[in-house]
């Protein structure tokens, strides 16, 4: 179990924290790595790039058909998919009603009382929007995530996103052993996007570990439910994913304790880099004349 | 001399607040105070949230809803709505006697929950509700309607209980009452009993169900629990002076009477506390008038029961002074016998929100004299009803703290201490007899005059014991 290593994708939703994760785990898988992903998302579409399905049979979907958790056995809940990669969806419920929270605890809590991480080099969790409540911190607790990678843009929203999980882990950094591994800019080609990313990444203190361009063979795997690593081994891009990777890999116990930033200092950043404008105070909350 | 008690008591309370870190005895100084003469309330804050780290004996919402208010309506199934610690721990409620056969019609002495598990935490518990309501219907056809009383995490999880209890309420045709008491809302438990009020407002008095023919005396009993038959102690007295009694809220009380109760002539509210909303909302909306009315010693009794008259004609004036006439003779004899045991005696009193200002008549009735006065959940209305009741120097508590009351207790010797079961062995290791005030003990009723002959004869078991003389307090050694 010690060289176990647990990481986590987050991300402001949308971003490509899926696309993203399921890629470079494959390329971790390349190289001889066993993987367990769990997705922690009431969608239950994290693993869908690995298994070729649309949506795998959540723990909890069917811990409510059985009953309660404790009715499940473990092979019921795991897929095996590209690579022999191991793939667990949390689940949740419809939006809406009851606690998705609380869902992904119990899921976790499930697939580690059950033996679902034995025998992996790699458990990756993914991790949907925002920390909105505890049970979406569950993977950066203590004795879950050792490094969480935070999946990020040149826009605005995503790096507010980004400032605010950095927050979270923050909180958590000082009790347990959680830190930030790094930030990975999925390219929306918004002006001086690199650099923008760089200076947010050292603003919190942590690397921006890869830069992976816009391509559109991404979306070409995607339609084909596929990784870029098995739709287009040869291209570019899976060599983009290949690099982080291996950057990843060798990132084992290099991750920081993170400095999130105010809202003022994340505004002046964007500022400085022609994001936003300066805002002209007067005309704040006035209706057109 | 009264003037020696009141600085005397004044340095207890700075005594008992030199324990305390600085922050904590500043904000516990202004729960702290001795009455003095004249003033126009005991001069205590209360109402506001408990300190962390101070025993605090206060219970919440949900007890307030379920445990006080909604609980003891006898033909009704109530749910405790959510996990089941909740329910287990307040079944039975509290000793509400309710006439009835078990399971038949009357579910006071049932506990019924949704029990919930892990899984309508995550997915939600609405479904589940809708079946569980379903089958009650289908198990209790006699029920006349079901409340669900609803646990912490069903409000955390956002829940839409009213929703679902108006689609089962147009099915089934039954009165049923979401009641959103979740127990981390409020300070105490006093929060539970307004929402419970709102929720008998909302739906069931303004829905106007009742069509019985009124008479010119109807009244109804409000806020009586009916703790060892305290409510049918008291509706005696009424109806001997001819008053007609529509409802008792809401110890053994029924749907069908609270419906009734828009159309009484004139409300009688016993706990202030935990039913004045609901009085309140009569007089606005109805135009019934309501008086505040106590009924712990035959002095308070007879004063209670001219002042009910005074609302009414002649024949229910009359009929009070021949109620009060009928009854003499046995107080009397009840203070022939018992005031000589207990005359001079003294009685700290720490109780809920109304008690330990009603009962004080009571004891002085016999004799004693109250000398600590505190509550658990009192506001400061409540307080300024205390103030016309109490005497110099009586030490006030609010939401007292296990530290504070031994510490009085102890320097102070009080004859007899009256609060809750959480006291009552500290206080009789302490080698001070005690007497649970809310729910007499496994005794009752004290209302009413039957009920004060056993209030004299319980309070006179526990100060006059033999086994007092053979123990030894630590500070006598």
């Amino acid at each position: 179990m010690s060289s176990l290593r647990q990481i986590a994708f987050y991300g402001k939703g949308g971003i490509g924290k899926s696309t993203t994760s399921q890629n470079t785990l494959a390329a971790l898988a390349e190289m001889g790595q066993k993987i367990l992903i769990v997705g922690c998302d009431p969608k239950a579409d994290s693993t869908r790039l690995i298994l070729h399905a649309k949506a795998q049979d959540t723990v909890l979907s069917l811990a409510a058909e059985a009953g309660s958790v404790e009715d499940l056995e473990i092979e019921d809940v795991l897929k095996y998919g590209y690579r022999d990669i191991r793939c667990t969806e949390s689940g949740g419920p419809e939006p809406g009603v009851g606690c998705a929270g609380r869902g992904v605890i119990t899921a976790i809590n499930f697939l580690e009382e059950n033996g679902a991480y034995d025998g992996m080099d790699y458990v990756s969790y993914d991790v949907l929007g925002d920390v909105v409540c505890g049970g979406f911190a569950m993977p950066i607790r203590e004795n879950k995530a050792q490094e969480i990678y935070i999946v990020m843009s040149g826009e605005m929203m995503a790096m507010y996103a980004a400032n605010n999980i950095s927050k979270g882990i923050l909180k958590y950094a000082n009790a347990g052993g959680v830190r930030l591994g790094g930030l990975v800019c999925n390219e929306r080609q918004t002006d001086k996007e690199l650099e923008l990313a760089e200076a947010l990444a050292k603003k919190l203190n942590t690397q921006l570990i890869h830069f992976v361009p816009r391509d559109n063979v991404v979306q070409h795997a995607e339609l084909r439910r596929m990784t870029v690593l098995e739709y287009a081994p040869d291209s570019k891009q899976a060599e983009e994913y290949r690099q982080l990777a291996r950057k990843i890999h060798a990132n084992a116990g290099k991750g920081t304790i993170p400095t999130p930033i105010t809202m003022d200092e994340l505004e002046e950043l964007l500022l400085e880099f022609g994001v936003m404008e300066q805002v002209d105070e007067s005309i704040i909350g006035k209706a057109a004349a | 001399m009264s003037s020696d008690i009141v600085a005397q008591n004044k340095a207890l309370i700075e005594e008992v607040l030199a324990v305390y870190p600085e922050k904590a005895a500043k904000k516990r100084a202004k729960h702290l105070n001795v009455y003095e003469e004249g003033k126009p309330d005991c001069g205590v804050k209360s109402n506001i949230k408990s300190l962390p780290g101070v025993m605090t004996i206060r219970g919440c919402a949900y007890a307030g809803a379920k445990g006080v208010v909604w609980g003891p309506i006898k033909d009704m199934v109530h749910v405790s709505h959510g996990p089941v610690g909740c329910g287990q721990y307040s079944w039975g409620t509290r000793r509400n006697y309710a006439g009835g056969k078990n399971g038949v019609d009357s579910w006071v002495g049932m506990q019924i929950t949704s029990d919930f598990q892990e899984k309508d935490i995550v997915f939600g518990g609405d479904k589940k509700l809708d079946k569980m309501l379903d089958e009650i219907n289908t198990l209790f056809p006699l029920s006349r309607g079901i409340s669900i009383m609803s646990e912490c995490p069903i409000g955390l999880i956002g829940d839409d209980i009213e929703a679902v209890a108006k689609k089962k309420g147009k099915e089934c045709g039954k009165t049923i009452v979401p009641v959103r008491c979740e127990g981390f809302r409020g300070v105490s438990q006093s929060l539970g009993h307004h929402i419970a009020n709102d929720m008998v407002r909302d739906w069931v008095l303004d829905k106007g169900k009742a069509t019985h023919e009124t008479g010119p005396y109807d009244v109804a009993i409000i806020g009586d629990y009916n703790i060892g038959g305290d409510a049918w102690s008291s509706r005696i007295l009424l109806e001997e002076m001819g008053l007609r009694v529509v409802a008792q809220w809401s110890g053994d009380g029924t749907l069908a009477e609270m419906e009734k109760t828009p159309k009484v002539k004139l409300n009688l509210l016993h706990c202030y506390r935990s039913m004045n909303y609901i009085s309140r909302h009569m007089e606005e909306k109805y135009g019934i008038p309501w008086v505040e009315y106590n009924f712990f010693g035959p002095s308070k009794i007879a004063a209670s029961l001219r002042e009910i008259a005074s609302h009414f004609d002649d024949t229910i004036k009359e009929g009070a002074e021949r109620v009060i006439a009928k009854y003499q003779p046995m107080v009397d004899a009840v203070i022939a016998k018992f005031k000589p045991r207990l005359d001079k005696k003294t009685v700290m009193l720490y109780v809920g929100g109304l008690r330990p200002r009603h009962t004080i008549g009571a004891y002085e009735d016999l004799g004693m004299e109250v000398v600590g006065v505190g509550y658990e959940f009192a506001h400061n209305d409540d307080y300024q009803r205390t103030a016309k009741d109490i005497k110099e120097g009586t030490l006030i508590y609010d939401d007292v703290s296990g530290f504070e009351l031994e510490k009085f207790a102890e320097k102070i010797q009080p004859d007899l201490v009256g609060s809750g079961i959480k006291e009552k062995y500290i206080f009789q290791k302490m080698g001070i007899p005690f007497r649970q005030m809310h729910s007499w003990d496994y005794s009752g009723p004290y209302h009413g005059y039957d009920g004060f002959a056993i209030f004299a004869r319980d309070m006179d078991m526990a100060i006059n014991s033999p086994v007092w003389k053979m123990t030894k307090a630590p500070w006598n050694k």
